[in-house]
């Protein structure tokens, strides 16, 4: 993995949102790579961060009020968070494309599956004849596993089920054979088997094309089931990363411990399922000290007066805690900032 | 669906019945009478009678009633009772003439307010945003008679570029065929008229379209700033779709039900006739016929005219309700 070629380079990336209050910033110096081919898991409670990411990614923060603050986003080495809007509409869609949540929500209700998959053609393909577009229209749709791909073209959104339209966004959102596919949280809204389903798919379509997928979720269970390394995000800041195995293993920050614990488990009965106390804090509420600290069952003094760095115990296993300094984590390069912030 | 329209045309008759009763009742209230009207102030009590007999006033009221209703099934509007001429087609000249001024009207306010709210919604809170929607405020609450006068006094007299009133020149008139102007000066191939035809339409059209132009703007911006919140406008840029054609295309057409919604309705208000604007711009359409039916106390022309005009609102509201399944294919009659 680690020898593979970089696709994407989160470097320092901040992303700040400006309100009344002044800025607050939702995604804070978040560093990551994603190589060519894997599937790399972002995972988070909600406000987390890790929906601001992707949209960073795309260009699409709502601004006002969001706005990239700081560092940068590496696409084959191009810094695309400097790019204009006129050149990240090339990008978007035919480099980087993207699923989203809510399939019943995500499809123009409007217009027909044919419509909206020539649309994701045509943009990036402007010379490219009817026929051509309809055939690899009719294409991507048997690529998903939807039957009856030609019937399809002509019909509504509403004429189809929840899993058929994630099939369907899949479809277009790989229609122009993107390097990178980011989804996020794309089997949310979707019942389990379905769920299931959709996730072999992306596995599938992402081993047969090479394509790097960035899977945003909440859902554990789909990391176990789809990717390869996993980063775990907490108010705006990457808290651990590491490979799936390590992740489950041996997970370092307390914070991935309690998600891992917080999973239902089939083998045991239990009273009551484990919850982490408390919530996420606001973005920029805790101005000192690790972010986590008020939940966390291991905090000592330091962790509230000091910011823990991203302290590096192997070269795929990183962990924002302060247990892992003392257990002989280093901290190296660019994480080495954080801490100086 | 042909089922549908069939079923919803015989639910006006109901409508139109009642519509037709009340006016029958309403305007045998006003004081008055059509026979002293038509005669003067000195006519004999003799004459007035006779007059009355001929016209059938005398008879109790439900018989005439049932006359009219009898006419109306077999479509016949009556005849006039000053003019004796079948309403049918005295009607027909003031009508076209409402329909040419409302169609022109509600072009401008379509085109305005539809494109003024789109782009308060897309640039939300700018300064264009800002001043749109002032002057959408203004526009809403402005007297149209008010607005007329102004626009008499700035345009015509004061600047002198556009007729004060009419339909046309009348040193120059205009032969009818269709009575829509416009229509008629193109098939005669009379392009000087034409440009007359739209000099005189230009004053009262622009304020007949400010109170709609206002409204559809509003309620544009409003439908338009929900839609522009959802997941397939997301979806759209995220394909790398222009923004242009993700607000225009991909936004537009969901928001556009309210719209069409508010442009029915208004669209069957201008049919209805203006009267203020039709008086001030001295324009010869169906709300002065009316108006000026009543100071007549033309019974006939009263109840006909005003149960055309109802027909031609509730006409408009069908047409509305078909084109939503145009727009959007879920919404299905049965």
């Amino acid at each position: 993995m680690v020898n593979q070629k970089k696709i994407l380079e989160i470097n320092e990336l901040e992303t700040s949102f400006f309100s009344d209050d002044g800025k607050i910033a939702a995604v804070d110096h978040v560093n990551f790579d994603l190589h060519e081919g894997e599937i790399l898991a972002i995972v988070g409670e909600s406000g987390c961060g890790k929906s601001v990411t992707s949209l960073s990614i795309m260009g699409l923060v709502p601004s006002p009020p969001g706005k990239i603050t700081n560092g940068e986003i590496l696409l084959q080495g191009k810094d695309i968070s400097k790019f204009s809007e006129k050149e990240m509409r090339k990008i978007r869609g035919n480099d980087i494309a993207m699923i989203f949540q809510e399939p019943m929500t995500s499809l123009n209700p409007l217009f027909t599956i044919g419509n909206q998959i020539s649309e994701a053609i045509l943009i990036h393909n402007k010379s490219w004849s009817k026929k051509q577009v309809r055939e690899r229209a009719v294409e991507m749709l048997r690529l998903v596993g939807l039957p009856r791909a030609e019937e399809l073209l002509n019909e509504y959104p509403h004429q189809l089920s929840g899993g058929m339209r994630q099939r369907v966004m899949i479809a277009m959102a790989l229609v122009c054979n993107p390097k990178v596919l980011i989804a996020d949280e794309p089997t949310t809204a979707l019942d389990v088997t379905i769920q299931a389903q959709i996730l072999k798919l992306i596995r599938e379509l992402n081993d047969k094309f090479n394509t790097a997928v960035l899977m945003i979720t909440h859902d554990l269970g789909v990391v176990a089931e789809t990717c390869q390394r996993v980063i775990v995000m907490y108010a705006g800041q990457v808290v651990e990363e590491a490979t799936v195995q390590e992740i489950f293993k041996n997970p370092k920050h307390p914070y991935t411990k309690g998600l891992i614990q917080s999973v239902p488990d089939m083998r045991y009965k239990k009273e009551s399922l484990y919850s982490i106390p408390g919530n996420v804090p606001k973005p920029g509420s805790v101005k000192v000290g690790c972010r986590f600290a008020q939940r966390c069952e291991f905090a000592t003094d330091r962790c509230l007066t000091e910011n823990p760095a991203l302290y590096e115990l192997s070269s795929s296993h990183k962990s924002r805690c302060f247990l892992v300094e003392e257990e002989g984590g280093s901290v190296n390069g660019k994480e080495s900032l954080v801490e100086s912030k | 669906m042909l089922n549908y329209i069939g079923k919803r045309v015989l639910q006006l008759i109901p409508v139109l019945l009642g519509m037709s009763f009340i006016v029958f009742l309403i305007i045998r209230a006003i004081p008055g009478n059509p026979a002293q009207v038509i005669l003067g102030q000195k006519a004999t009590q003799e004459s007035i009678a006779a007059l009355e007999e001929k016209l059938g006033l005398n008879n109790p009221w439900y018989v005439q009633y049932f006359d009219y209703l009898k006419g109306l099934f077999t479509g016949d509007l009556g005849e006039s009772l000053r003019t004796s001429q079948p309403i049918s087609s005295e009607i027909w000249p003031y009508l076209a003439a409402t329909i040419e001024l409302a169609v022109f009207a509600m072009i401008i306010a379509i085109i305005v307010g539809v494109n003024a709210g789109i782009i308060s919604a897309w640039f939300q809170n700018s300064w264009f945003d800002y001043v749109a929607m002032v002057i959408a405020l203004i526009g809403v609450s402005m007297p149209i008679f008010w607005l007329g006068l102004i626009e008499q006094w700035v345009f015509s007299l004061n600047l002198d570029w556009l007729p004060t009133s009419g339909r046309e020149d009348v040193r120059n008139p205009i032969s009818p065929i269709t009575n829509f102007y416009l229509i008629d000066t193109l098939i005669q191939g009379r392009f000087d008229q034409f440009g007359i035809v739209i000099k005189h339409l230009i004053l009262p059209g622009v304020a007949l379209a400010t109170i709609p132009t206002a409204i559809i703007a509003r309620m544009t911006r409003s439908s338009m700033l929900e839609v522009m919140r959802s997941d397939y406008v997301r979806t759209a840029r995220a394909k790398g779709q222009k923004m242009f054609l993700v607000v225009y295309k991909h936004a537009l057409k969901n928001a556009l039900i309210p719209v069409l919604t508010v442009i029915g309705l208004q669209t069957g208000l201008l049919l209805g006739g203006a009267i203020l604007t039709e008086t001030i711009f001295s324009w010869p359409g169906i709300g002065r016929y009316i108006y000026e039916a009543i100071g007549y106390r033309d019974y006939t022309v009263i109840q006909s005219g005003i149960l055309v005009v109802a027909f031609i609102f509730v006409m408009i509201n069908l047409i509305v309700d078909l084109l939503y399944t145009v727009i959007d294919k879920r919404i299905k009659y049965s």
